[in-house]
């Protein structure tokens, strides 16, 4: 193949989409697929839009109770006692439970093929023994007649907390006099090094080191050295948790729920309840968003207890308050890194120190952190230390790209900064370093082959980087951004029917259109309409173990699983020919056009054949199971544009478009849906959203009206340029789409407010008490 | 607790009775008490539309709305939108473009949608944001809601 | 012969080697043949002779599924790497 520097590129729209929506083609190279690129109308479609699909709390059981959490006040407490007996006591209160209703735990770790959890941590986040770490921390729970009564006699609990300092900044926590939250936690040394002997709130500390770093600063033409910090934030998933259970007398435990993993749920569940995992059956109801928010168990294991308790099914549901005070965020962190490049512009080096939030137990994401922060680009020398820490704050969980959006706002802001310093073009400094296949990571994992360059070219050919902006006060920025993608185990079952069509069944729970993604690769592979396979979302009693739904890994892992099991229907249906014809199976061709041939010129379509199962053996079942492991890493590439109001410091985004590399987009419309809601999630990160704490530790803005995501006349329409660099791990070439997009827009915007106003912003959000408050200075 | 009342509504379409409680949100009643289970919960305060309902021809959050408030209105719900051979061309433009992802907010859009419409069919970009700002979705970034509602509209006025 | 990569934390007991050759057809014999030239090494990374919840082992860049099963061939390249979950 020419290098990437001699190929030629174009933008055009892309086929099928709404103005706005492109691609990258590169000459010479269009695949053709008859199913795989189109854009059918969703399978789940009609019932998400006549309100019959049924989420997390719209389950409903005879004889079900309603039950209600009662959250810690305080951020940082010592439980001396807790008396439940009033409460127990209320007409129409069926049960209280507490910690101590749940088998006892032990330290051990538990690996939920993604994470590490460490299951003692998990039993007390679930309901608090000896302490309670963050304002909602559950502390007991009730299961009654209604949610009023369960509410009312929950308030009767008597909690006695001894009042404990809180500590909420990672600076502060990790200091030698902090008060420490967990007793047990020691500093843990990764990757492959050894653990420390003293309790503190640093849980782990990772270190990178490649090259030599020194010598590589001390002959750096440019060093810029910053810090950054950005606050906790939060998924802010539409639909709050919920969890409703019920434990048969014949030990059988049924859970349904809104999960991104209902598999994780059975683990968490039956480790939590110490009951085998096969008496656990895990019901999975349609998923009100995730983002990486809801894989961990919360009221799960709490309902399941109440039911035991009360021998009746019980519901759990929380209110958007306690989704903030209790579940979700991300973290928030300090970060001090550091560039040197050449005269030439070449990175020559890069070292990175990142505190993460932990919240209330060790599990940030800094490692991820630690890996993205210079992924973008071709760093010979670096070396990176990343801190884990205990704040009291709810317990940290993933949130799409986990760890990456942080280092990229530091990253790519420097960039920036060097860019301006040197006079060159942040495209082509991007251009120039990007990481492309061969190339080692700090970490010294080296890339496969990836798509960071073309997504620059995508930029530098797009009409938005070429048109000029209009207005004062106005400028535009880009940045960049990376995640690794996962592949994972995923299991799919497809029946054949006697009408042609495919049932399909899977354990991946559809949060953003993977159903239809799914079933288009086992349409294409088997030559049928997307339309003529009807999948469905099963239970874990149902369909093998499945890992998330998460970690852009669905569409590619459960992808292969379809295709798997849409070859072995195609083996099988060759048999079917051959009796038939009465010849072998090796002599029956299956064509793309769901035709088998054989080789005296037979010929019979799969609607056919599929009327003639019964008489040739009986029905046609296609089995695909798979550990997928060459997921391949995504880069993105974004542009903003911003207008910055000198008078309020309030930044609107006026025009955006991302870019993305997907490797191969099976349905276009759900991949730039991915891109562009990623990229609201990040713009609200950039300018808006922030948990607010009291210094007492309590969270003060736990709604919707003060933690103020996004709305439709906050942003502008976002553009998308989809890029397909194919991923040679998978046969139609999918990277996965989900996480990328939430990486870039900080920097991107950051970058767009110093363009327009020359004050460069390096702490989130951008929020126009602080931008005003940098205009300012910078005017003095 | 209070007493519970007799409540004498239209939802719809249909003349329907129910008992509430003075306490009880229309949101719960129409959920936990009828099985209209289409309108959604996401925040109990009304910031995130997901519970949008229209009453007596105008979008409410029915969850800042009490169940004995509605004696003798017309509730309109998710579930009296279609038609009853195919979709409603607000459903179809959802379906068309793409405009949902989880689909938990979906149902307060297409109520909100429907709501604006009827009040002006034609509206401009502006005007359509402007309009769902009070219904918040996650997923898409609104860019293929919008176009949708733009879809829906341009339907209509043919 | 495989080459592994030692993290930057483990280098301690490799006396600041970084890529070391190993003769090994798997993963769980790297292992053993680094601990026998490395004493300790395979403390650091083995639990109950499985890979330490939340460790990973990456042949050629991708992150293998087997763990300590996974084969080696001559020109793999092996890296140890804390899992990373994605949302």
């Amino acid at each position: 193949m020419a290098s990437v520097e001699e190929r030629q590129f174009r933008v055009e729209p892309f086929p099928g989409g709404a103005p706005g929506n492109q691609r990258l083609v590169e000459e010479g190279r269009l695949p053709e697929y008859a199913v795989v690129g189109t854009r059918p109308v969703r399978h789940d479609g009609t019932d998400k839009v006549t309100g019959r699909a049924r989420y997390g709390a719209d389950i409903k059981l005879s004889g079900l109770l309603q039950g209600y959490v009662l959250r810690s006040p305080h951020a940082h407490a010592r439980i001396v006692s807790i008396d439940t007996s009033k409460a127990a006591a209320v007409p129409g209160v069926h049960a209280v439970c507490t910690n101590a209703d749940l088998p006892s735990a032990s330290h051990r770790a538990g690996d939920l093929g993604e994470g590490v959890v460490d299951w003692y941590h998990l039993n007390q986040n679930v309901l608090a023994n000896d302490k309670v770490l963050y304002t909602g921390h559950a502390v007991a729970a009730v299961a009654a007649d209604s949610v009023h009564v369960a509410e009312e006699a929950a308030k009767l609990i008597e909690v006695e907390y001894e009042v404990l300092p809180p500590v909420l900044d990672v600076r502060e926590a990790r200091l030698a006099d902090a008060p420490v939250l967990n007793d047990d936690v020691r500093t843990d040394r990764q990757p492959v090094g050894e653990q420390g002997d003293t309790p503190t709130n640093v849980a782990k500390h990772f270190h990178y080191e490649k090259g030599d770093v020194d010598a590589a600063f001390a002959a750096a033409e440019l060093v810029v050295e910053r810090e950054f910090t950005t606050e906790t934030v939060h998924q802010g998933y539409i639909e709050p948790h919920t969890a409703t259970a019920l434990w048969s007398p014949d030990g059988k435990i049924t859970i349904w729920t809104s999960t991104q993993g209902s598999f994780m749920i059975r683990m968490q569940v039956a480790e939590l309840l110490n009951v085998p995992s096969s008496k656990v059956k895990v019901v999975p109801m349609e998923i009100g968003g995730g983002f990486g928010g809801k894989i961990a168990v919360y009221l799960q294991p709490v309902a399941a207890v109440l039911s035991r308790m009360s021998g009746r099914p019980v519901k759990l549901n929380m209110d958007r308050s306690n989704v903030f005070d209790a579940t979700g965020p991300t973290p928030g962190s300090y970060m001090k890194v550091k560039i040197g490049v050449d005269a030439d512009g070449m990175i020559t080096a890069g070292e990175a120190e990142l505190l993460f939030e932990a919240g209330a137990f060790p599990g940030s994401p800094i490692n991820p952190g630690c890996m993205c922060v210079f992924a973008c680009y071709d760093v010979p020398n670096g070396r990176i230390d990343g801190y884990d820490i205990c704040v009291n704050k709810p317990r940290s969980n993933a949130y799409r790209a986990p760890g990456s959006t942080h280092v990229a706002l530091a990253t790519e802001t420097i960039v920036d900064e060097i860019c301006e310093a040197q006079g060159i073009c942040p495209v082509e400094f991007r251009l120039k370093n990007a990481a492309k296949e061969g190339d080692e990571r700090v970490d010294g994992v080296t890339y496969p082959p990836v798509g960071m360059w073309e997504t620059i070219k995508a930029v530098e050919l797009s009409e938005h980087w070429q048109s000029p902006l209009e207005g004062p006060h106005q400028g535009r920025g880009i940045a960049s951004g990376f995640w690794f993608n996962f592949g994972g185990n995923s299991v799919v079952a497809a029946t054949v029917n006697e009408d042609g069509t495919v049932s399909l069944i899977e354990g991946s729970t559809d949060i953003g259109g993977t159903r239809a993604s799914i079933s288009m690769q086992l349409a294409e592979i088997l030559g049928i309409a997307a339309e003529d396979v009807t999948p469905t979302v099963v239970d874990t009693d149902s369909i093998g173990y499945t890992d998330v739904t998460g970690g852009s890994r669905t569409t590619h892992a459960t992808g292969l699983a379809a295709i798997k099991a849409a070859e072995d229907i195609q083996a099988q249906l060759r048999q079917r020919a051959a009796i038939l014809w009465d010849v072998d199976a090796e002599q029956v061709e299956y064509d793309s056009g769901a035709t088998l041939t054989g080789p005296d010129g037979q010929s019979i379509g799969f609607q056919e054949i599929a009327g003639k199962l019964n008489q040739t053996g009986g029905p046609v079942v296609g089995r695909g199971s798979v550990n997928a492991d060459k997921h391949g890493g995504a880069f993105g590439t974004h542009i903003a544009d911003v207008e910055v109001d000198p008078d309020t410091g309030k930044v609107q985004v006026i025009r955006y478009t991302v870019v993305q590399d997907v490797g191969t987009a099976i349905h276009p419309s759900y991949v730039e849906g991915q891109m562009q809601g990623g990229a609201a999630q990040g713009i609200g990160w950039a300018i808006n959203e922030e948990y607010y704490y009291g210094d007492d530790g309590r969270l003060h803005n736990a709604s919707f009206l003060d933690y103020r995501i996004p709305t439709c006349y906050d942003l502008p329409d976002i553009e998308t340029i989809i890029v397909e660099v194919p991923n040679p791990g998978h046969p139609f070439g999918v990277r996965g789409v989900g996480e990328v997009p939430i990486v870039p827009p900080p920097a991107a915007i950051a970058n767009a407010i110093y363009r327009a106003t020359g004050v460069r912003l390096r702490s989130l959000p951008m929020s126009p008490p602080k931008v005003l408050h940098e205009l300012l200075a910078a005017d003095q | 607790m209070a007493k519970k009342r007799i409540i004498s509504t239209s939802i719809n379409g249909d003349p329907v009775e129910f008992l509430a409680a003075p306490r009880q949100t229309l949101l719960e009643v129409l959920r936990e008490d009828l099985d209209l289970i289409g309108t959604k919960e996401g925040c109990s305060n009304g910031n995130c539309g997901a519970c949008t309902v229209i009453l007596d021809g105008r979008p409410v959050d029915s969850c800042l709305v009490l169940a004995v408030e509605v004696e003798g209105s017309d509730v309109e719900t998710i579930e009296g939108v279609a038609p009853t051979d195919g979709l409603h061309v607000i459903q179809d433009a959802f379906l068309d473009q793409a405009a949902l992802q989880c689909g938990i907010c979906t149902p307060g859009f297409i109520m909100s949608t429907k709501a604006l419409l009827e009040e002006n069919a034609s509206p401009t970009e502006d005007e359509i944001r402007f309009h769902l700002a009070g219904n918040l979705c996650r997923c898409t970034g609104y860019d293929k809601i919008v176009r949708a509602v733009q879809q829906a509209a341009e339907g209509e006025t043919n | 012969m495989p080459r592994v990569h030692i993290p930057a934390p483990a280098r301690d007991l490799t006396g600041g080697e970084v890529d070391i050759d190993v003769e090994a057809s798997s993963v769980r014999r790297l292992i053993g043949a680094l601990d026998l030239r490395f004493p300790g090494f395979a403390d650091r990374v083995l639990e109950e002779g499985e890979l330490k919840p939340g460790l990973r082992v990456a042949i050629d860049g991708h992150i293998s599924p087997m763990g300590v099963l996974a084969r080696l061939e001559t020109d793999s390249q092996v890296h140890f790497l804390a899992a990373i979950g994605g949302g």
